[in-house]
């Protein structure tokens, strides 16, 4: 395989596992700022219970988002120098950004969050678990921001030319502002917030299952159908603005979302279908002419199809991006109908009397991670061939000193290393599920396990 | 310019201090973890990973600063560094992930022989971790063989020389002895004997090792010592690091481990100022020829882009130094387990 293609896998590897980890941490921050927030309103146990069940979850889950994340940050300079070099003055601004104000104070509160609970006052704890999830929140904001500059590159220019050509910032504001960085970064963070929820849902789904833990399982159920609920339907919003964004920034991907070949035809939307790419033909359940209809708001103007764009410049595996893309669609409108529907049986008071729709929700864990890496597979694929859309091929961007059994060498290293932290990760995770939240004991800050005495004083 | 000072040069100081910032914080979680298995009871151990529990991976939050700081500054060394360095650079990567899912990991399970295992990976990934991060540095003050187009022409066989094989060694001395320091600090009792017994051996084994490297340093590589040779005020370094590195066993024997931690917090400050001297303007020599090295003028962002940086450094850093020293303080003292440890 070429040196490019191994990079790619490699990249795609990476990130889609460090992709599992930080959702789940933005969206359980979330949860427990709003269950700690509960506890500290009302002062009831159950709410203080599941708080502190949640942290212990939240802290396996952000310790892997670390270890995978950090991999990340470097192997732009080992694989990918020429980009590096390119987008530095842009992309590193934006990746010490995310350092500094994002990762900063997610790690230095997280200590606090998950072993300060004897230690500090309630109210100094709840305003750290605030700044972890303000964190991870901020972290989201550069990372996205740095990649929809990839998308659609704003306030910069370019100096130098051929492979010495780098794009300058001459407009931090509108580097970070650009055209898609805000909606695309509403869609990240409501998928995060999903995925949060829907973890919180299935594991509380499976305890009301076994009949465990219900006093505990049942409010914290509630909590995260709530905000799942919530989250799924501002999610059409947040996704469709998206849509109608990339179909004014990057026409080519929005064609290969929607397997749109001719520039001439009214372009459905599809519901489910395939896409030929030899025959440029897509056959499926469709809404005739909708795609025109969230382009020009007229469900029969012709729309910009994959043959206006020239040869060199199209995304290739056009049938791959279609089926990301409309496996993600399929999950969000699904997410919708089985959140309200739960929400009508809550209000009924049955809510968890239907066995099925429990182990609905145990499964239903998956949904968002599955739509999360879609969208993220969408949106990387439909911008090839650029790796900075419409600037920067992803051919041009490797480097040059690194060889391809290299690159093979560290894929394999990262597939055996990543495989057994993932079999690790879902062994302890289903330990820790099992064992369920502990009643902790009133805090007796005189009470020592092993015979150590506390002294204040460092000498 | 900025303060009399170009940006470039700034921009270098500033990552020199993000990197010191990491030695030092992260290099007493490395040194803990490499000491490990020289601890022999399971309480013991789980006392020692409880004194780094709440710290390290805000510790580790330096090197994601650092890494963000080199890429927006000077992307050209960024690119060409870690391409050149592809291998070590994936060991060392590889070994931060074991070190923190050790740490996470190992406590989740009571038996001892699942614990056992993850204290062997734990120490293990931090030696691998300690040991990298040495040969890398040995390599960047050597230089490493480049092109005219600033890439490296070397390969894997290129990393062991002698030279940088000794500053790996020395590095990870420095940091166990930093590690003992820090934890004699955080315990009591007999674990404290013990420790203390410990981070007196590892003093003596970087003193050792680093005779060694600075002999070896004055006369096989004359690029790393002939600026601070022909510039006599800056001596003040080397000349404090050597009292600190002096003072470390006299602090030791006096029982003062926060003076000792303190010491030898200077004593890497120092021993990478001085590295910084003697690279700077450099940012990788090539060792082959100098004109092909990367320098903070050739490898920079634009100044537009230094002048954002600097605003943001001069907004964060702050805010990181508050924080930081929030949670240390809130975690002062001797450790004390209880239900949310380790």
């Amino acid at each position: 395989m070429s040196t490019e293609i191994l990079a790619r896998i490699q990249f795609a590897f990476t990130i889609a596992f460090h992709y599992i980890y930080p959702p789940l941490s933005i969206g359980l921050g979330l949860i427990l700022v709003i269950m700690e927030g509960l506890y500290l309103k009302t002062k009831r146990e159950v709410y203080k219970t599941m708080t502190r069940f949640w942290i212990k979850i939240f802290a396996l889950i952000f310790g892997l988002g670390v270890a995978t994340g950090i991999i990340m940050e470097f192997e732009f300079g080992t694989n990918w120098a020429v980009y590096s070099k390119y987008v530095g003055d842009v992309f590193g601004s934006a990746l010490a950004a995310e350092g500094i104000f994002a990762f900063a104070i997610e790690s230095g509160f997280l200590g606090i969050l998950i072993f300060g609970w004897n230690r500090v006052s309630s109210t100094v704890h709840f305003i750290s678990t605030i700044m972890v999830f303000f964190g991870s929140l901020f972290s989201a904001v550069w990372i996205v921001v740095a990649n929809s500059w990839q998308q659609t590159p704003a306030g910069f220019h370019i100096v130098g030319k051929g492979l010495d050509a780098r794009a300058e910032i001459t407009d931090f504001w509108a580097m970070v502002f650009n055209p898609s960085s805000m909606q695309r970064l509403t869609h990240v963070w409501i998928g995060a917030f999903l995925a949060g929820a829907f973890l919180v849902l299935s594991v509380n789904a499976y305890y009301i299952l076994k009949n465990r833990h219900l006093e505990i399982a049942k409010p914290a159920f509630k909590i995260a159908l709530a905000v799942a609920t919530f989250f799924s339907i501002a999610q059409l919003i947040a996704g469709s603005v998206s849509a109608e964004g990339v179909s004014k920034n990057q026409p080519a991907k929005l064609a290969a979302m929607e397997g749109h070949f001719d520039s001439n035809a009214v372009a459905p939307m599809y519901l489910f279908g395939w896409v030929d790419e030899n025959k440029q033909r897509t056959s499926g359940v469709n809404i005739p002419g909708g795609l025109s209809f969230l382009v020009h708001k007229d469900f029969s103007k012709p729309v910009e199809g994959l043959n206006a764009i020239k040869p060199e410049d199209r995304p290739t595996q056009v049938n791959a991006i279609f089926q990301f893309y409309h496996i993600m669609i399929i999950i969000g409108v699904a997410s919708i109908f089985l959140t309200l529907y739960a929400c009508w049986l809550w209000k009924k008071g049955k809510l968890f009397d239907k066995r099925w729709l429990m182990i609905v929700f145990v499964w239903g864990v998956l949904l968002p991670q599955i739509a999360n890496q879609c969208g993220w597979f969408t949106a990387e694929m439909g911008r090839q061939p650029w790796v900075v859309y419409g600037l920067l091929r992803t051919s041009d961007a490797l480097s040059a000193a690194v060889k391809a059994n290299e690159i093979l060498t560290s894929l394999i290293m990262f597939t055996l290393v990543y495989a057994t932290l993932f079999v690790l990760f879902l062994f302890i995770m289903n330990r820790k599920i099992k064992k369920g939240p502990e009643l902790y004991e009133a805090d007796d800050e005189e009470t020592d396990h092993f015979g150590i005495r506390e002294n204040p004083m460092v000498t | 310019m900025f303060l009399g000072i170009d940006y470039n040069t700034w921009w270098f100081l500033v990552f020199g201090a993000i990197i010191t910032g990491y030695a030092i914080l992260d290099g007493f979680d490395l040194g803990a973890g490499a000491l490990h298995l020289f601890l022999k009871k399971e309480q013991s151990r789980r006392i020692a990973m409880n004194a780094i529990g709440p710290v390290w991976d805000g510790n580790e939050v330096w090197l994601v600063i650092g890494g963000g700081a080199l890429f927006a500054g000077f992307p050209v060394a960024y690119a060409a560094v870690f391409s050149a360095f592809y291998l070590p650079a994936f060991i060392f990567l590889i070994g931060l992930i074991w070190r923190a899912v050790a740490i996470e990991f190992r406590s989740k399970e009571p038996g001892l022989r699942w614990r056992f295992a993850w204290d062997f990976i734990y120490s293990f990934a931090c030696i691998v971790v300690t040991l990298s991060l040495g040969l890398m540095l040995g390599n960047v003050a050597l230089g490493l063989p480049l092109n005219a187009q600033q890439e490296f022409t070397g390969n894997m066989l290129t990393f062991f020389n002698p030279f940088s094989i000794l500053v790996a060694v020395t590095t990870l001395a420095l940091f166990m002895m930093h590690g003992a320091i820090f934890l004699a600090m955080k315990t009591e009792n007999r674990l404290y004997t013990k420790l203390t017994i410990l981070a007196k051996n590892f003093t003596v084994f970087f003193i050792v090792t680093f005779a060694l490297t600075t002999l070896y340093t004055l006369l096989y590589v004359p690029h790393m010592s002939d600026r601070i040779r022909s510039n006599p005020a800056y001596f003040i370094f080397p000349l404090i690091m050597f009292l600190a590195i002096a003072n470390i066993p006299r602090l030791l024997k006096k029982s003062r481990y926060r003076s000792a931690f303190i010491s030898s917090s200077i004593t890497i400050a120092c021993l990478l100022i001085a590295v910084a001297i003697e690279v700077f303007p450099n940012l990788l020599y090539a060792s082959n020829n100098p004109a092909y090295s990367i320098t903070i003028q050739n490898a920079a962002s634009s100044v537009k882009t230094m002048k954002i940086l600097l605003m943001i450094a001069l907004i964060g850093t702050p805010l990181v130094l508050i924080y930081t020293g929030f949670v240390f303080w809130t975690f002062k003292g001797k450790v004390k387990l209880d239900e949310t440890s380790y």
